[in-house]
């Protein structure tokens, strides 16, 4: 025991000089500005469950590398720090603390996922770090008045799903719904917002909900039962895989409702292809961004823009993914905000830049979709366009949506 | 009645894919008496590989059989680089290798090929072949294969030489080795042997669950589930084990209410231990004796 | 080559090095950043359960791939206890314990007739079942559903000049230690021995009229129980608990943080509990593409460089003591 003594007065010593000689930052420093550099802190699943979705964060880096060999952003050189977190919201609140306690990063841009963002959503705001454009549909992140450091990106699930049930509302007032979702944040939110959207008629209207877990190897006994609950209309609320095996099934048991399928799974490449065109001729979906697989955008400027991004930055990544469309546009967001921002890198700055958005258009927006913001909305997109698949491509239709 | 159809023969058909499975978990079990946590990973490797030869243009039979042969070298190697020199270390060493080699195919693959699902085709076509899509083609073809497979690890395991040679290596390596049995290349045997039948699962599972990273997983459980509740020492038993669990899942997912549809996974799981412990060897298997 | 032979020169050096460990444990908080208290914290509460892990596979000689259910069910007993019924979370790691105790115990009953992959199999199942069993509609008023439970953060009590990150730390030592304390006596009593003799000889224990389902089963309880205070301490640290916190893959972790650490040795525990936190950071330090694959490459290297885990590393070379390994 006095052996132990004796190593613990020694430890303690040795710890107190080590504080003494630890590095003191000044307080008039900004966090994680230089004269040089911004340093922008990201968190996606490189690994574990939901590594597809590592696709974003991987543009995001190959983006950052344009901005920069094009000479940063009003001069200085954007250093990007993106962490994994396996999908495991502890590991996110550990990377997360990474970040922002010793890398000193000055905002945390486009974290992956609603789990994981929850779990690091007090956090920040307690600390009042900017948790800018968070890649989820959530309808928390845009909450100014408690979490005023936190802002949206996408549009809403709960928007979308009530976009649909106005269009099932004003064609198809007496049919019988039947749908299909991923049992999670994501999945409920998009049954709650078709429930809110539909109102007094969702009891009678929807007619079967069934959910499915990531871990099924497939949903075809999901879509036998919706079947055979007699509705008419089909809303397939799933990701990309569960999506195609549910619009490959509908088409081989010979069910044919109206077919509406989530902004989540549209990729004409990734989905529907895969899927069978001709199975998925007639589904109707909502967007707002372009389709990187759909040939209507062929001869678009920004798409050849974006191609030739991918040529030069990012040639491993994949095309066909809608995944690599989203991460190009959340970071010319990103681009837009800290040039808007211009010398004045403080966090409240940028916050606040952030939120006086004005119609503000970036590349691979559908068109006519822009993103406004304000000090009481966090929600930078909001518009969506209504769109039906022909066989080939999505023939956009309706005016531009927004809640 | 009709519902009830549907959903027993969409039952059998995803009871295949667990059936398939099953049968790889077999074949490793025989030879080191283990349950292989990457097997199903090494299943989606092989089909990536046979989509690269696909893409390349390679008729599917040719990409078919030289997938098999790839992988049966790739099981080969794996159990004389990786697990020759760990032959010594305790079997919880063992376990979190192959936890490692699940971590490190499923890593590669997602580089290599990108998560986005990829169609696989089916060497049987795509028609439905009664009416209303009740089975497809392909799942058709698919029992043709488990039945074939199955005959021939049945026939390699009870009635040549080898088979008893690999099945005594795996049993009992001292009294083996005493016997002339080269242990160590039985158990490389069985690896191969396992890993080439688990290419066949993966090119046979592609096609219904669509090509990605993670396709097998959830296969992988319920492989697990079929084998281990028909029986790890019968083949028979297996695939049993596999079409049970697929029928099982549907009807309750279908018939019980609310819980069904939430705790499909849960209630098959379950089912599983619920006979497991009636049974503990699995409904076809026996114990083994012990000595003191 | 078991107990017998240990030296007293090992275990002078194992006392000495139990002693440096906890002086290093206390003044460590002080000398490196909150983020990184934060991180040890984090080490100590996979320790902690790991060290359950220990108490079944090391002594009983049993396993089990379903630990992180019990420490999701001790995570969400504790969240649930503060944010439904106002408890003090003090209050809530015994809470954890005792419902994981009594659940391991029920889930032991039955499971412990099967044997190795039987075994390895059912409490596998119970790690697949948890995700879906956190989010069942039926259960979301208490369980936050597929949103989850959130947290307030704890200061420290009686006006301690700690900061919250220290607090939790010395919180999370003083549970650990404590439990280490009790693994070590389970370990040298009367049950201890009995139990490990089952581990050798199964069948020879019951004919010396060795109770083995007893035993077994209520030595899973208690391993339940440790992993159950891992969660509450984990839930009471991260402020959050969600289903996706508590995936499949945190077993497997478990397991492997076990082995890592080494099968028999307690203090291998913080080894593997350090592995859990600090593989993957180093794996997506080389490559983020093929984090996955490092993570797999540095396991097998590890394997390869000591297959018995840190613990039978040390005993090799004469410094740690305990049962060789594993059968």
């Amino acid at each position: 025991m006095r052996c132990a003594l004796w190593h613990r007065f020694w430890f303690a010593a040795s710890a107190a000089a080590m504080v003494v000689l630890a590095p003191v930052a000044t307080a008039d420093d900004l966090p994680g500005v230089s004269d040089t550099t911004i340093r922008i802190g990201n968190i996606s699943p490189y690994s574990g469950p939901a590594s597809a979705y590592s696709q974003i964060g991987k543009t995001i880096e190959a983006y950052v590398d344009k901005i920069n060999a094009e000479g940063g952003v009003n001069g200085r050189t954007i250093e990007l720090l993106s962490y994994d977190d396996g999908y495991s919201p502890p590991k996110t609140l550990e990377q997360a603390r990474k970040l922002v306690e010793r890398d000193d990063a000055l905002l945390i841009f486009a974290s992956l996922g609603t789990p994981t963002n929850s779990a690091i959503h007090d956090y920040l705001n307690g600390k009042g770090v900017p948790q800018l454009f968070v890649a989820t549909g959530a309808s928390k992140w845009g909450d100014p008045e408690n979490h005023p450091w936190t802002m949206a990106w996408q549009p809403v699930y709960r928007t979308e799903a009530g976009i649909y049930a106005r269009y099932i509302l004003e064609n198809r007032p007496s049919g019988k719904i039947a749908v299909l979702y991923q049992n999670d944040d994501y999945g409920r939110d998009y049954l709650e917002g078709l429930r809110a959207g539909l109102g007094d008629q969702a009891k009678s209207m929807i007619v079967a909900a069934l959910p499915y877990e990531t871990t099924d190897p497939t949903v075809d006994s999901q879509i036998i039962n919706l079947k055979a609950s007699g509705a008419d209309i089909f809303v397939n609320v799933a990701t990309p895989k569960f999506a195609a095996q549910a619009i490959r099934k509908v088409a081989e048991i010979d069910w044919q409702p109206l077919h509406i399928l989530n902004s989540v799974s549209q990729s004409v490449g990734a989905v529907l292809a895969p899927a069978g065109l001709d199975a998925a001729k007639g589904i109707i979906s909502a967007a707002y961004l372009k389709d990187s697989s759909d040939p209507q955008w062929a001869e678009d400027a920004e798409m050849a823009n974006w191609h030739a991004f991918m040529d030069n930055y990012y040639p491993q990544g994949d095309r066909n993914s809608n995944l690599t469309v989203y991460g190009y546009a959340v970071t010319k967001t990103l681009q837009h905000v800290l040039e808007a921002a211009g010398d004045d890198l403080s966090r409240e700055n940028v916050m606040k830049v952030a939120a006086s958005m004005e119609n503000v258009r970036v590349p691979m927006l559908l068109p006519g979709i822009t993103m406004t913001t304000s000090s009481t909305d966090f929600f930078p997109l909001q518009d969506m366009q209504l769109m039906r698949f022909d066989g080939e491509r999505w023939q956009l239709f309706g005016d531009i949506i927004s809640e | 009645m009709e519902l009830f159809t549907q959903q027993v023969l969409a039952g059998i058909a995803t009871g295949g894919i667990y059936a398939l499975m099953a049968l790889a978990i077999v074949m490793i079990y025989q030879a080191i008496h283990h349950l292989n946590f990457a097997q199903g990973e090494m299943g989606m490797f092989s089909a990536f590989v046979a989509w690269q030869l696909l893409l390349w243009g390679a008729p599917y039979w040719l990409a078919f059989v030289a997938t098999i042969a790839l992988s049966f070298v790739a099981g080969v190697l794996i159990e004389r680089i990786v697990f020759k020199p760990l032959r010594r270390a305790p079997v919880f060493s063992h376990l979190v290798v192959f936890v490692a080699l699940f971590a490190i195919f499923n890593s590669l693959a997602g580089f290599i090929w990108d998560f986005t699902i990829k169609p696989f085709p089916s060497p049987f076509g795509t028609t439905p072949l009664f009416g209303a899509g009740l089975i497809g083609a392909h799942q058709a073809g698919m029992l043709v294969v488990i039945a074939v497979v199955l005959v021939a690890l049945f026939l390699f395991l009870r009635t040549t030489r080898l088979g008893l040679a690999l099945r005594a290596a795996a049993a009992n390596p001292e009294s083996a080795r005493l016997v002339g049995v080269r242990v160590g290349w039985m158990m490389a045997l069985g690896w191969g042997l396992a890993s080439a039948i688990g290419a066949v699962a993966g090119m046979m599972i592609a096609p219904i669950v669509f090509l990605e990273p993670n396709m097998m997983l959830s296969v992988l459980l319920y492989g697990f589930a079929g084998a281990v509740l028909g029986g790890l020492a019968s083949p028979g038993g297996a695939v049993f084990g596999g079409f049970l669990v697929g029928v099982l899942e549907n009807l309750a997912a279908t018939y019980v209410p609310v819980v069904g549809s939430e705790l499909k996974l849960p209630i098959a799981l379950l089912l599983i231990v619920v006979v497991l412990v009636l049974r503990p060897y699995g409904l076809f298997g026996r114990k083994p004796v012990e000595r003191v | 080559m078991s107990t017998v032979t240990q030296s007293k020169g090992g275990e002078r050096i194992a006392a000495y090095g139990g002693a440096t460990a906890i002086a290093l444990a206390l003044a460590l908080p002080f000398a490196v950043s909150g983020f990184v208290t934060f991180q040890l914290t984090q080490v100590m509460i996979f320790a902690i359960a790991i060290l359950g892990l220990n108490l079944l596979t090391g002594i009983s000689g049993q396993f089990s791939l379903g630990h992180g259910a019990f420490f999701a069910l001790g995570a969400y007993a504790a969240a649930i206890a503060i944010d439904s019924f106002g408890l003090h979370y003090g209050l809530t790691l015994p809470l954890a314990a005792l419902i994981c105790f009594l659940v391991g115990f029920l889930f032991g009953l039955p499971a412990l007739r099967l044997e190795g992959i039987y075994l390895a199999l059912a409490t596998f199942a119970l790690a697949i079942a948890t995700p879906p069993l956190l989010k069942f509609s039926l259960v979301e008023a208490w369980t936050g559903g597929v949103q989850g439970v959130f947290l307030a953060k704890p200061a420290p009590p009686f006006g301690l000049p700690l900061s919250d990150d220290q607090w939790l730390y010395f919180l999370t030592l003083a549970v650990g230690l404590a439990l280490y304390w009790v693994a070590r006596n389970l370990l040298e009593s009367r049950t201890g021995r009995a139990l490990i003799a089952i581990r050798e000889h199964p069948i020879a224990a019951g004919a010396m009229g060795v109770d083995l389902p007893a035993y077994k089963t209520l030595i899973f309880g208690i391993s339940a129980a440790y992993a159950g205070v891992a969660g509450a301490l984990s839930a009471i640290v991260v402020q959050f608990v969600a289903p996706d916190s508590f995936a499949f893959w945190l077993s497997i972790a478990l397991f492997v943080g076990l082995v890592v650490g080494g099968v028999g040795w307690l203090p291998g525990a913080l080894v593997g509990g350090a592995f859990i936190v600090f593989a993957p950071n180093i794996a997506e330090g080389v490559s983020k593409g093929l984090s996955g694959a490092l993570y797999g490459v540095i396991l097998i290297v590890l394997i390869y460089l000591m297959p018995a885990g840190a613990g039978g590393l040390l005993r090799q070379l004469g410094l740690a003591r305990g049962p060789r390994s594993s059968r």
